[in-house]
């Protein structure tokens, strides 16, 4: 569903602030995947995924996706296949826009747009009805403005919105990084329940360890711009936080950084 | 006075089409676009060109519509595409129409290239075609006799100007908001409020920004095309400060009427839009003000209707702060004396 072929990537080019932001990525996404990405900062993970979605382009390399190669597409062609949640809940939404305008932006998002009204009465039904399935309360407050809902509640609209038309590809960035706990784990479920519906191909960045060993059946670990480990769904079931740390110890020979967001557990 | 209101009324509902062009841009779209001075000045010389030229009023103002739209999507390309910043590309896009003004205008003359104005007495216009069907209606003898009842005094000689014109920009309103949402529409308005997120929704920013400012130039234009035949000219000059005069209806409007929605905030505007007229019309006949100083009194206007709602806001918070510690001070009184009733009255 996704490959990377040699990805690479450089920052500041010929400076002395020069830096490898992705060394050669290879990676492989078979449709239903759902890899969690882990890593310090600076470690690429990010900067691999605005590869995907277009945002950035690489210096060299491949991008396919849905076997359609798609090195030279920009940004906007290539959201028609891609889902994508950021971590700043405020980032995912229009403020000024009612939910349900919102949701007609992303139903709207894998077809062409045409001077047709945007919320008409079949659309509104559907969109109450997906919007039950979160269980915020939303579908009663269609028009209210986005802005006006809580961070919790506007990731989880997000969340919506991006799996709304079933995206090729789902990129998820620290999508409940910025949440307190408990609507950590809200969102966290959410996610869980709307991927395994559409069984959809997601790429999740986290920086909670137990996070990325609880959700789905694959994992890498990156640091310095490359993948430095690689688990497939039968290791990653005998996975804990004691082995992917020393697994990292052996092969960089150093300790894990015990930076206080990757530990946190 | 009465003959005063009126007039601004009128002058004030062809400037409320201008207005909602201005809303599209710099609310909608947030794009301070300053194209309008040059484009609402194209609107009414090409209207005036091909009305001299012989076309039909209705005909010339569609085709100044339509120049207008082509004079924002410029200004969106030099922005999008050429990456130059949009307060600039503003200006540049003004300035170069300011040349093409003159030479629009200078089509209708022989011996030069261009033409800084065109006088249109006696030329066709659409309020004149109009006013010639109302006039055999006979509803303006039956609405003069009324308020002459009234005790007004100076009538104005036809109220059909104001009829077709008000009846053009409640079209043009529920136009606006129809477009706005629109799928198209609500993608513009995504693109002012959050472009990342739009964008990663498959939709190109670029495209909706050349199309938006299109739109709002349109509307300028089709105000300049109008303006051009209720003022019986067109003058190179009469675009200077018409995005002061937008921007002033668009603040004023919803200063006053609020911008909850889209269809309120429209309205807003064009209230805003006649409102700021009959303000200014107002200002010119106090004795010391010539009408020179208008744009002077537009500068001032602009500045008291940014700077007021911040003040008066502040100082509701502030009365409403003090009401708030008040009420719980005399909650607070009232509770300690209850509970020592409550005290008092207990059995045990």
């Amino acid at each position: 569903m996704l490959k990377l072929v040699q990805i690479n990537k450089l920052f500041n080019e010929a400076t002395p602030d020069e830096k490898i932001a992705l060394d050669q990525i290879n990676l492989h996404l078979n449709p239903g995947d759902f890899m969690t990405v882990i890593g310090s900062n600076g470690a690429g993970k990010s900067t691999m995924l605005n590869m995907i979605s277009g945002a950035l382009s690489p210096d060299f390399g491949e991008i396919e996706i849905a076997n359609k190669n798609v090195t030279k597409l920009p940004e906007y062609k290539r959201s028609q296949m891609i889902g994508r949640v950021f971590q700043d809940p405020m980032a995912g939404t229009a403020p000024s826009m009612t939910i349900e305008e919102n949701l007609a932006m992303a139903y709207s998002r894998n077809k062409k747009r045409l001077l047709k009204i945007g919320v008409d009465r079949k659309r509104r039904e559907l969109f109450r009805a997906s919007l039950e399935t979160l269980h915020l309360n939303l579908e009663n407050r269609l028009n209210a403005k986005v802005g006006l809902l809580s961070g919790g509640e506007r990731q989880a609209l997000s969340l919506l919105m991006a799996t709304f038309t079933q995206p090729s590809i789902l990129l998820l960035d620290e999508h409940t990084a910025a949440l307190d706990p408990s609507r950590a784990e809200l969102i966290t479920n959410l996610t869980k329940q709307l991927i395994e519906k559409d069984q959809l191909t997601t790429l999740m960045i986290t920086h909670n360890m137990q996070q990325a060993l609880d959700l789905g059946n694959r994992l890498i670990m990156m640091d310095k711009g490359q993948i430095i480990l690689e688990f497939n769904a039968e290791e990653k079931k005998k996975l804990t936080i004691p082995k992917l740390m020393d697994e990292f110890q052996r092969i960089r020979g150093e300790k894990l950084n015990s930076d206080k967001a990757l530990l946190s557990v | 006075m009465f003959s005063a209101v009126f007039g601004s009324v009128e002058q004030g509902i062809i400037y409320a089409i201008m207005a909602l062009g201005v809303y599209i841009s710099f609310r909608v779209l947030d794009f301070p676009d300053l194209t309008v001075d040059g484009s609402f000045v194209t609107g009414a010389a090409v209207a005036a060109t091909m009305i001299i030229l012989g076309y039909h009023p209705l005909v010339a103002t569609a085709l100044a519509v339509i120049i207008g739209f082509l004079a924002g999507c410029v200004t969106g390309l030099l922005h999008t595409k050429g990456k130059i910043n949009a307060l600039l590309s503003g200006i540049l896009m003004m300035i170069a129409l300011y040349s093409l003004n003159l030479r629009i205008m200078g089509m209708t003359s022989e011996n030069s290239i261009g033409r800084p104005n065109i006088p249109l007495l006696n030329t066709e216009s659409i309020f004149n075609q109009f006013k010639s069907f109302w006039g055999s209606l006979g509803i303006d003898s039956a609405v003069n006799n009324f308020f002459s009842m009234l005790g007004v005094q100076y009538l104005p000689a036809t109220w059909g100007t104001l009829f077709l014109m008000a009846l053009t920009v409640l079209f043009i309103k529920f136009v606006v908001d129809w477009f706005l949402k629109t799928e198209i529409g609500l993608a513009i308005r995504a693109t002012g409020d959050n472009k990342r997120m739009i964008r990663s929704l498959s939709a190109n920013t670029d495209t909706l920004i050349i199309v938006g400012l299109g739109f709002s130039n349109a509307l300028v234009a089709f105000s300049g095309a109008l303006f051009a035949q209720y003022a019986k000219f067109a003058d190179i000059g009469m675009g200077i400060g018409m995005i002061i005069i937008g921007l002033a209806s668009v603040i004023i409007g919803e200063a006053i009427f609020g911008k909850k929605t889209i269809v309120r905030t429209t309205f807003a505007v064009i209230a805003g839009a006649i409102i700021y007229r009959i303000v200014i019309g107002q200002a010119l006949r106090v004795e010391f003000l010539d009408s020179g100083d208008m744009k002077l009194i537009t500068a001032v206007i602009v500045i008291c209707a940014l700077i007021l709602p911040q003040y008066i806001e502040k100082r509701r918070e502030r009365s409403r702060k003090a009401k708030r510690h008040a009420e719980r001070l005399v909650q607070y009184h009232s509770l300690s004396k209850g509970g020592a009733t409550v005290a008092e009255t207990r059995p045990d």
